[in-house]
């Protein structure tokens, strides 16, 4: 038990629980908005996020970025990254949509077999990321060839620098970019989802899907539009993932994943708002727990809090519900 | 294309059926002759040799053939495959952690029967017992029984209120971090460096065991198959009783099996518990026979592919899980070269299934029925779509 670390540095561990909370809260957007409108959890998610973390991977190493570009080459390199790993995260979320869970759900197949196909999704593209890929493309990435399901390198984007001090508290660059983008992300899809008109039809549909269709909702493609959006999200996870750890792997998703479904649970699976409290609060206690035992017994934590939580208030601190949530 | 396997499966199915009806519909002597029958093929089996169907490299022997190592897996695994059914299958509560309670047994026989483990050398330090003493194996097969369950029962108890989905990853989350505590406990469990010499039936391993050596598994694998033979008997006998009962009515609707007197929770956790005491009774036999175990053994792909066994064959039926075991247990084994590619090969057979053939290959008639009544509730109200 490390008190006084805990204490003397508790500026600073907030602040990088923080940063790493917001990457949670990043991914646990993609549970909560699926969860939000079908009741499932989408076990799958977390190899979305993995597949953007390659996609961010491929394209950096394609435009042949090295470590530490000029600032306005590195602004058009996070931006690039971004876009692709959107893309790449949220084709991934539609694809799983389309050939796992619609045969599905069209028989009306119980949770379980749902659960059972995400992990079956999930296990395939952890393989074909761990096995297929530094086969295949090997030549193009180099960095990854020959390392099936080993740790790949990525270019340093940006140098973690000390921005500014606050009494012993040293905030990074890089933080500060982390935590503000998932910021800007959230509140993007927090409007889209509050004031839109695409917004409303996912609101309804998660109220009362049958009520929505009758009023001309079109439910299938509110589907697609969840689907699409949790895998943007993951896709920005992803990028500032990259940039904060530069490193990936084809089994990256797992743990993240589990923590970020924490998250989402934590605040209130199905509450936007919610997955992004629970995303801070977790990377925060996290953080802390990880000081006061030891950084080995990290992930405990964060499934103790998940088992505490589902125990005491399943519906989380926010409460549940997509449809009600504070608009 | 896909029409055309749903056809082929539709057939193969009926015959299937037909052949269970026909085995049901025989004289009680005939059907106890086939048993028979049965039994002593599968005593027999390591004794065979099939060209190509027995044909397995071995590392540890120059030229030789694993069949009976391959076989021990197999046994293994079925065991698994039963003990889980008991709670995929019967009760239907998705367990993701079960690589767990495998991981319980088998360090309950590493950490009480090895002399190189330090809970042996506390003890021995604590009462003044001589340097080579251990519990014998035998006790600590009851161990493992007696421990997994209670972890089975303390796991349970808090989470078997949660929704289905919900236990899936609570469980998962369960699992790994028995794995962690294995993994970081290094006072208790020796940590990565893992646990060594652990004992067999005869006491610890060594070259002078007349039957349970190191080098000839056959007698390993008898014993297996002697554990499954009797699980699957007292299994079945449980399923056919007022707990099987039970337990298919809180699978199909928890709801109503409440309102007619059954308690869904008891049922549930004692399902957890009996579930969880075959996960250590396997995971017992793979620490015993293998002589060594680390955390690593322990992952969470493994639990993953306890779930494929039982869901591919069939979750439900004792005769499906046990196919589904045996299939996912010897192909990579069969077929080395290609073994790298078992994750992705497990990955596709689970979506293809569940897509496919929700009630896996040897299916449960009753499971059958549920989902088709699944689906025609769909085509009776299309608005829902």
């Amino acid at each position: 038990m490390n008190f006084d670390d805990l204490i003397g540095h508790i500026g600073q561990h907030t602040v990088d629980g923080l940063s790493k909370g917001a990457i949670y809260a990043l991914i646990a957007l993609g549970y909560t908005l699926v969860y939000g409108v079908l009741r499932l959890i989408n076990f799958a998610h977390s190899e979305v996020f993995m597949v953007g973390t390659f996609a961010v991977l491929g394209v950096w190493t394609a435009l042949g970025v090295e470590n530490n570009p000029p600032i306005g080459q590195a602004i058009l390199f996070l931006l690039i990254g971004f876009v692709v790993a959107a893309i790449a995260s949220g084709g991934t979320a539609l694809a799983i949509e389309r050939i796992a869970y619609r045969p599905l759900r069209r028989k009306n197949a119980p949770p379980l077999i749902f659960l059972i196909t995400a992990i079956g999704v999930s296990l395939i593209l952890v393989e074909v990321f761990g096995l297929l890929l530094p086969d295949l493309l090997g030549k193009a990435i180099p960095s990854m060839f020959g390392r099936a399901r080993q740790i790949v390198g990525m270019p340093t984007i940006i140098q973690q620098e000390t921005l500014f001090t606050i009494g012993n508290t040293q905030i990074t660059n890089v933080q500060v970019i982390v935590v503000v983008s998932a910021l800007v992300m959230m509140a993007l899809l927090d409007w889209f989802i509050n004031k839109t008109r695409y917004g409303r039809g996912v609101r309804a549909v998660a109220q009362n899907p049958e009520t929505a269709a009758l009023m001309g909702v079109n439910q299938e493609r509110v589907i697609m539009l969840i689907f699409v959006l949790g895998g943007i999200m993951a896709g920005a996870a992803a990028l500032l993932w990259s940039m904060r750890f530069g490193i990936t792997q084809n089994s990256i998703g797992f743990v993240l994943g589990l923590k970020a479904f924490t998250a989402a649970v934590l605040g209130g699976i199905g509450n936007l708002r919610g997955a992004l409290l629970g995303g801070l609060v977790l990377g925060v206690v996290e953080v802390y727990g990880a000081t006061l035992f030891s950084s080995q017994w990290e992930d405990v934590i964060a499934f103790v809090i998940l088992i505490v939580i589902l125990m005491f208030r399943p519906t989380g601190l926010l409460g549940e519900s997509l449809g009600r949530a504070r608009a | 294309m896909i029409d055309k396997l749903r056809d082929a499966n539709a057939r193969r199915a009926t015959a299937m059926a037909g052949f269970g009806d026909r085995m049901r519909a025989l004289p009680k002597w005939q059907r106890m002759l086939g048993v028979a029958a049965l039994i002593a093929f599968l005593y027999y089996l390591p004794l065979l040799g099939i060209p190509g169907l027995t044909w397995l490299r071995t590392d540890s022997i120059e030229g030789g053939s694993n069949w009976a190592g391959v076989l021990f897996t197999c046994a293994v695994y079925v065991l698994v495959a039963i003990g889980l059914n008991v709670v995929i299958g019967l009760a239907g509560l998705l367990d993701l952690g079960y690589i767990g309670f495998f991981a319980i047994g088998a360090y309950s026989v590493g950490l009480f029967g090895s002399l190189n483990s330090p809970v042996v050398k506390w003890f021995q330090q604590q009462f003044d017992l001589p340097p080579t003493w251990a519990v014998t194996w035998a006790v600590c097969a009851i161990l493992a029984l007696v421990l997994t369950m209670i972890s089975g029962v303390l796991l349970g108890w808090p989470t078997l209120r949660l929704r289905g989905d919900y236990l899936a990853i609570v469980t998962m989350g369960f699992g790994e971090i028995i794995r962690i505590i294995a993994r970081n406990a290094v006072g208790v469990t020796n940590g990565p460096q893992g646990l060594s010499a652990i004992p067999g039936p005869e006491g610890p391993p060594s070259a002078d065991n007349e039957v349970f050596g190191l080098i000839d598994v056959k007698p390993w694998y008898w014993l297996a198959i002697t554990f499954v033979l009797v699980m699957v008997f007292a299994v079945r006998r449980l399923e056919h009783s007022r707990v099987g009962r039970a337990w298919l009515a809180v699978r199909e609707d928890e709801d109503a099996a409440a309102v007619m007197g059954v308690y869904p929770f008891k049922f549930k956790l004692w399902a957890f518990a009996i579930g969880a005491a075959l996960g250590g009774l396997s995971g017992l036999l793979f620490a015993s026979r293998y002589a060594f175990i680390d955390p690593t053994q322990f992952n969470v792909n493994l639990s993953i592919l306890f779930v494929a066994m039982v869901v591919v064959g069939g979750s439900g039926n004792m005769v499906g899980v046990s196919l589904g075991a045996v299939l996912l247990a010897y192909l990579p084994e069969r077929f080395r070269e290609i073994a790298d590619y078992r994750w992705l090969a497990f990955g596709l057979a689970m979506v293809l299934v569940m897509i496919l053939r929700p009630q896996g290959l040897v299916p449960s008639r009753r499971r059958t029925r549920e989902l088709r009544d699944r689906a025609a509730e769909v085509k009776e109200a299309p608005a829902h779509v």
